[in-house]
């Protein structure tokens, strides 16, 4: 690999940075689509050139765009999402049924051999596909007969955030929802299972132990290890030894387990990243020190990161799709803030710079190797 | 032609400069200059109406002839300048802010 870009979802556009395997200068580009919210932009791990963005407006809905030249330019694709049958009702904030409605798409995950195959998680909460770079998107309605209707909004409303495509199992997929929690599919998307046990979600839901309705902020996995998957939830940090079948806590010895992103060191599996946020109400860090927290030992015991973070009167928060990793050696960790600062580390988390301290507000970071 | 003006985020992502013109059967209204509009624009498929239900978004507002239309029915004819090419029909973002 020779080079590095950084595709940067922001309220109000996207930016992409690039840079050579040093890692040491970048340069930026955009706004792209200057004005609008980009929730999420990816390329396709199957082909460089080939991206797709998730373009949104409080006045325009919904916009999908597509590249085929690495971002120089960008095609208008489809942006009808349509649930499949007469989507029913999930609950609203009061706990009384509310219809399923789309609102936007939060999450775009393309196949790692197609290019033409994406997955986008959607809000309301559901799961759609194209087999065809975007010209059309079909629902899988499995999901949504997971007890849907007891899924509710959390504070960024009902969202699908968070996909996983088993790189090990051909069929095997993982999603994630505000408030809906973690569900796992072994046969490409048709059916799904719940896969809650061991989540507490105290004070949360009536029922903290219930099959459905966690607020699960983000998973991750790494590719060689495809069963051990970890979970920021709302509150708690949380692993899995067994596909999701069960899980137990690793918080360990964070100043605080509420947080939005969680992520594997590209090289080792037994690495995970996490950015302590004070709390549900309080989404900035503990302190005012944005420090990154690293676990050598697969949770449980965590160390703070804060060479080159901000240590006094920072108040930002990070979402969840906003940290990646490169696969690099040493590997690279990026995460992007609501103050609009990305930060990106080259020694694996050991010392960060901020590559841009400007943006708009970061919603989503993704990676992309360049050949 | 009835000559449309599109607020500059749609004109960004029509690729287009300025007014727009299209022409819609007669007797024109709301809902046929939005479908000829989609027509030639495809992209803008789902950015003025939800493209399920046909529905104004919104946030979106119709003006023209110092009116607002965008509460009117979209099968109600439009104004006869507007028919005419006399004044532009305003597709406008709310003042919404953000």
């Amino acid at each position: 690999m020779k080079g590095i870009r950084l595709l940067i979802g922001t309220r109000k556009g996207a930016f992409v940075l690039t840079s050579d395997a040093s890692r040491e200068r970048w340069d930026v580009s955009g706004p792209h689509f200057a004005g609008w919210e980009i929730y999420h932009l990816k390329g396709s791990p199957a082909d460089p050139d080939r991206l797709y963005a998730s373009q949104s407006s409080g006045w325009f809905g919904q916009t999908m765009q597509r590249s085929d030249d690495g971002g120089r330019s960008w095609e208008t694709v489809n942006n009808e999402f349509v649930y499949e049958g007469t989507p029913g009702t999930h609950q609203w904030y009061d706990g009384t049924p509310h219809p399923w409605e789309f609102k936007r798409v939060w999450h775009l995950e393309p196949s790692p051999e197609d290019p033409g195959v994406v997955y986008a998680g959607v809000e309301d909460a559901a799961l759609f596909r194209t087999g065809d770079g975007g010209r059309t998107w079909k629902e899988l309605p499995g999901l949504r007969e997971v007890k849907g209707n007891l899924w509710q909004p959390g504070a960024g409303g009902m969202c699908l955030h968070t996909i996983v495509l088993d790189p090990a199992r051909p069929g095997r997929m993982y999603v994630a929802i505000s408030a809906g929690g973690a569900f796992r599919s072994d046969d490409g998307g048709s059916t799904w299972r719940p896969i809650n046990r061991g989540l507490h979600s105290l004070y949360q839901l009536p029922d903290p132990d219930a099959e459905v309705g966690h607020c699960v902020h983000r998973l991750a996995m790494h590719p060689s290890r495809p069963d051990v998957l970890f979970m920021q939830k709302h509150w708690d940090v949380m692993r899995s030894d067994d596909g999701g079948d069960s899980w137990r806590e690793v918080s360990g010895n964070l100043p605080s387990d509420f947080g939005f992103v969680i992520d594997v060191h590209a090289h080792e599996p037994d690495t995970v990243y996490v950015v302590p946020i004070k709390s549900d109400s309080e989404h900035y860090p503990p302190e005012g020190k944005l420090r990154v927290y690293r676990s050598r030992s697969g949770g449980g015991e965590w160390e703070a990161l804060t060479q080159g973070l901000p240590q006094r009167d920072c108040y930002v928060n990070v979402l969840r799709d906003a940290m990646a990793v490169d696969r690099f050696d040493p590997c690279g960790v990026y995460f992007g803030t609501t103050g609009g600062q990305v930060y990106g580390s080259a020694d694996a988390g050991d010392s960060w710079t901020a590559i841009v301290r400007d943006l708009p507000a970061v919603l989503s970071v993704e990676v992309q190797m360049l050949p | 032609m009835i000559r449309v003006l599109l607020p500059a985020h749609l004109r960004t992502l029509a690729q287009v400069q300025g007014e727009v013109t299209v022409q819609a059967r007669a007797p024109a209204t709301l809902a046929g200059v939005l479908d000829a509009l989609e027509s030639r624009y495809p992209m803008l498929r789902g950015t003025i109406r939800d493209g399920l239900t046909q529905a104004r978004r919104p946030l979106i507002r119709i003006f023209a002839c110092e009116r607002d239309l965008s509460h009117d029915s979209m099968q109600q004819p439009l104004p006869q300048e507007v028919v005419d090419g006399r004044e532009p029909l305003l597709i406008v973002g709310a003042i919404a802010g953000g």
